[in-house]
């Protein structure tokens, strides 16, 4: 659906590393992925398994001591974003990439007015007088569809409910007009009904700005809600990236299979719920093959020899982690 | 009342908190928590409660074990009154009715191992020789699916996946009857969420043990809940069979809490035609039918009257003057 738009940003080889012990250890492995524009890329896997150290490698938030960018590149505009300086960088963010981080209050200012702190990263960004800059934020506040927007303007973020500090995050983000929204659990600690409303608006801004958005989640009910394509991560590696009617209809990686018998549905009754045994190697002890052998009801004993690659699968724009699958849908 | 026969009744429960008031604060104001909330819980199953933030499940959970005392109405457990009970047979209760809370981290102390842990409840209650102990301790823990090497580390030591079934071990040591778990998988992730749902289904399987489990997830309570009330703002609005009241649900504020649960299915979007606002401050409800601001089907006494929880076919229950219409389910005729 999204083939013939333009990339708009092309991770290719990424590997992202932490200090431990005094050894550095891979968080993220060669991991290749790109957006298009006007395109939701769903990033979904289990807790550890490496959305937010990419998240946060993209725009190089990772903590300054004990982690490191340590391959690969982040095309962006023409630039490799990891070559940039720490200036340059800093234009980056919050200017053509922004980002929403999962628990809203920490990233708001408590002391500011909600219409303060919009209007201040207008001004900082675009240079806009500060008469026009609140104009803008309060446009951008009836944008996210916050109620009596006009004297909310006024209020401070704790007078807000989380659904509406999720917004204002959301409005902050847009302040800028960002080619790429990366939005890490923006929905998680919501209820349902106000996921329900920002997944929705998220989908409408992405339309009318035509931005590219990375949506990070674990619950891939809302990644069927609200992606185009989906990649799929385990220990730091993409196991399976597809369009999102693929990956539900045809799921190939036996992690993914796994990873939709878990989620009970409100719709319909699940007869059994079929958790997944184990968990994610820590990245310090990763295997040296497949890294989700040990859990796999696939694996073969060539399965912890070698790494596997990712590669093609039946249909345009999937590819998959697992020898063992696309030995079984050639044969 | 019936007597003895292990059951969990609430009848008008009712708990208010008054906030504000201090000497420069705001004015003193009553949050009305929760409202003649009344169910069943037979022994053995399990009942849902859903609803959305601040609409007073942790209240409803909390007073039933008198953490904090009701306002009004009545709790009975197998047949005792537990508002009214006093010294001795007060503890009997909190034995026999344990708590699971949602963060399993605060509920342990860092600086005593797992064995510690279990340990105390057994001791505050004075449960059996040290041999005794120990063996309801082994028990325990591997029924939760833990190692027995657990017993010796630290709460740090484990995945929030794992102090969770370090929670559930805690409530199990004393051989409860009625767990009562509040949101006790909502900070996990799916694929231990699912492990730890498998837990408590084997648990209410092999000890025949009775659940109030709260949480927000449609999905979650669909699995694992028999039957279900929906709270909204302090009140039961619909009740009964889980699948029943999820695939047919009589009051609109069950059917927008179905329609806006994403289901895993591209092809099953969302489709909220109107953004349908946020839950209205406890504090300041609106009058009338609390859901009515937010409602496309309110009119008339919508606006003015508090709907009753009325019967309808099949054992369902709905506050609403203008429910949802099913090919055979009526409102039951009040009796007279
Ligand atoms: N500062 C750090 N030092 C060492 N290891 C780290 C650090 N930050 C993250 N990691 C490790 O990197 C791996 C990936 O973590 P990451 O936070 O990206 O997971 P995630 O997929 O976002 O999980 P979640 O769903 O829980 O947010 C984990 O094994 C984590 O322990
Ligand atoms: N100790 C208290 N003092 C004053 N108000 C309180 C107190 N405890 C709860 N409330 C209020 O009572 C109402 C119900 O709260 P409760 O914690 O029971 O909701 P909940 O349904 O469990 O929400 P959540 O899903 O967020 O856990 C809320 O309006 C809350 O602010
Ligand atoms: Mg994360
Ligand atoms: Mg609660």
């Amino acid at each position: 659906m999204q083939q013939n738009q333009e990339t708009a940003l092309d991770i290719r080889g990424l590997r992202t590393e932490f200090k431990v012990g005094g050894r550095w250890y891979p968080a993220v492995r060669d991991l290749s992925l790109d957006v298009a524009e006007n395109e939701t890329l769903a990033i979904v896997g289990e807790s550890g398994s490496g959305k937010s150290v990419t998240a946060l490698s993209i725009l190089r938030l990772l903590p300054q001591a004990g982690a490191r960018i340590g391959a690969g590149e982040v095309l962006f505009e023409g630039r490799d974003l990891t070559k940039l300086s720490e200036r340059e960088m800093s234009s980056v963010r919050g200017n053509s990439i922004a980002m929403i981080f999962q628990e809203p209050m920490t990233s708001l200012n408590p002391t500011m007015t909600v219409g303060e702190q919009i209007a201040e990263a207008i001004t900082i960004h675009r240079g806009a007088s500060q008469a026009d800059a609140m104009a803008e934020a309060l446009r951008l506040l009836k944008e996210v569809k916050i109620p009596s927007a006009d004297s909310r303007l006024h209020d401070y973020p704790h007078q807000f409910s989380g659904g509406m500090r999720q917004r204002v995050m959301i409005a902050m983000a847009l302040a800028c007009r960002p080619k790429v929204l990366l939005a890490d659990e923006p929905t998680t600690a919501l209820d349902v009904t106000i996921q329900a409303q920002v997944l929705m608006q998220l989908d409408e801004l992405k339309e009318a700005y035509g931005m590219s958005v990375v949506f990070i989640t674990h619950n891939l009910g809302v990644v069927a809600q609200i992606a185009d394509r989906v990649a799929v991560m385990y220990a730091g590696e993409v196991v399976e990236l597809a369009t999102v009617d693929a990956l539900f209809a045809n799921p190939a990686h036996p992690y993914t299979v796994a990873l939709l018998r878990t989620m009970p549905r409100a719709d319909r009754a699940t007869e059994s719920l079929e958790p997944i045994p184990g968990s994610v190697p820590p990245v310090t002890a990763m295997p040296e093959g497949c890294a989700y052998a040990s859990r796999c009801p696939l694996k073969q004993p060539s399965c912890e020899d070698k790494r596997p690659e990712l590669l093609p699968f039946d249909g345009p724009g999937h590819q998959v982690r697992c020898p063992v699958r696309l030995e079984q849908t050639r044969g | 009342m019936t007597a003895g026969n292990g059951a969990l009744e609430v009848r008008n429960l009712a708990k208010h908190f008054t906030i504000g008031g201090g000497l420069f604060g705001p004015e003193k104001k009553l949050v009305r928590a929760v409202n003649d909330v009344s169910f069943t819980v037979p022994k053995g199953t399990s009942l849902g409660l859903v609803g959305e933030s601040g609409c007073g499940k942790s209240t409803v959970a909390r007073s039933l074990l008198r953490l904090i005392e009701p306002d009004a109405g009545s709790v009975v457990f197998d047949g005792i009154d537990v508002r009214a009970a006093k010294g001795a047979a007060l503890r009997q209760l909190r034995r026999r009715m344990q708590i699971v809370f949602q963060d399993p981290y605060s509920s342990l102390n860092p600086r005593r191992t797992i064995q510690q842990a279990l340990e105390e409840p057994l001791r505050v209650h004075r449960l059996g020789t040290a041999r005794e102990i120990a063996e309801k301790i082994e028990t325990a823990i591997t029924e939760v699916g833990l190692p027995k090497q657990a017993l010796d580390r630290y709460p740090h030591e484990f995945s929030g996946g794992q102090r969770q079934r370090i929670g559930i071990a805690r409530a199990l040591v004393l051989d409860p009857e009625l767990i009562v778990a509040d949101e006790p998988v909502s900070a996990l992730d799916v694929s231990v969420q699912a492990q730890i749902l498998r837990v408590l289904e084997r648990l209410r399987d092999k000890r025949g043990l009775s659940f109030l489990f709260v949480s927000h997830d449609l999905g979650v309570v669909r699995h694992f809940c028999e039957r279900v009330c929906v709270m909204y703002l302090g009140r039961i609005v619909e009740q009964g069979v889980t699948a029943e009241v999820f695939d047919r649900p009589l009051h609109p504020y069950t059917k927008l809490l179905r329609d806006s649960s994403p289901v895993p299915d591209p092809t099953a979007r969302l489709t909220l035609t109107k953004i349908m606002g946020e839950v209205p401050s406890a504090a300041n409800p609106p009058p009338g039918c609390t859901f009515h601001p937010r409602c496309v089907r309110a009119a008339g006494p919508c606006m003015t009257d508090i709907p009753a929880l009325n019967e309808h076919d099949r054992g369902r229950q709905a506050a609403c003057y203008h429910p949802e219409t099913w090919p055979g389910l009526q409102a039951v005729a009040a009796a007279g």
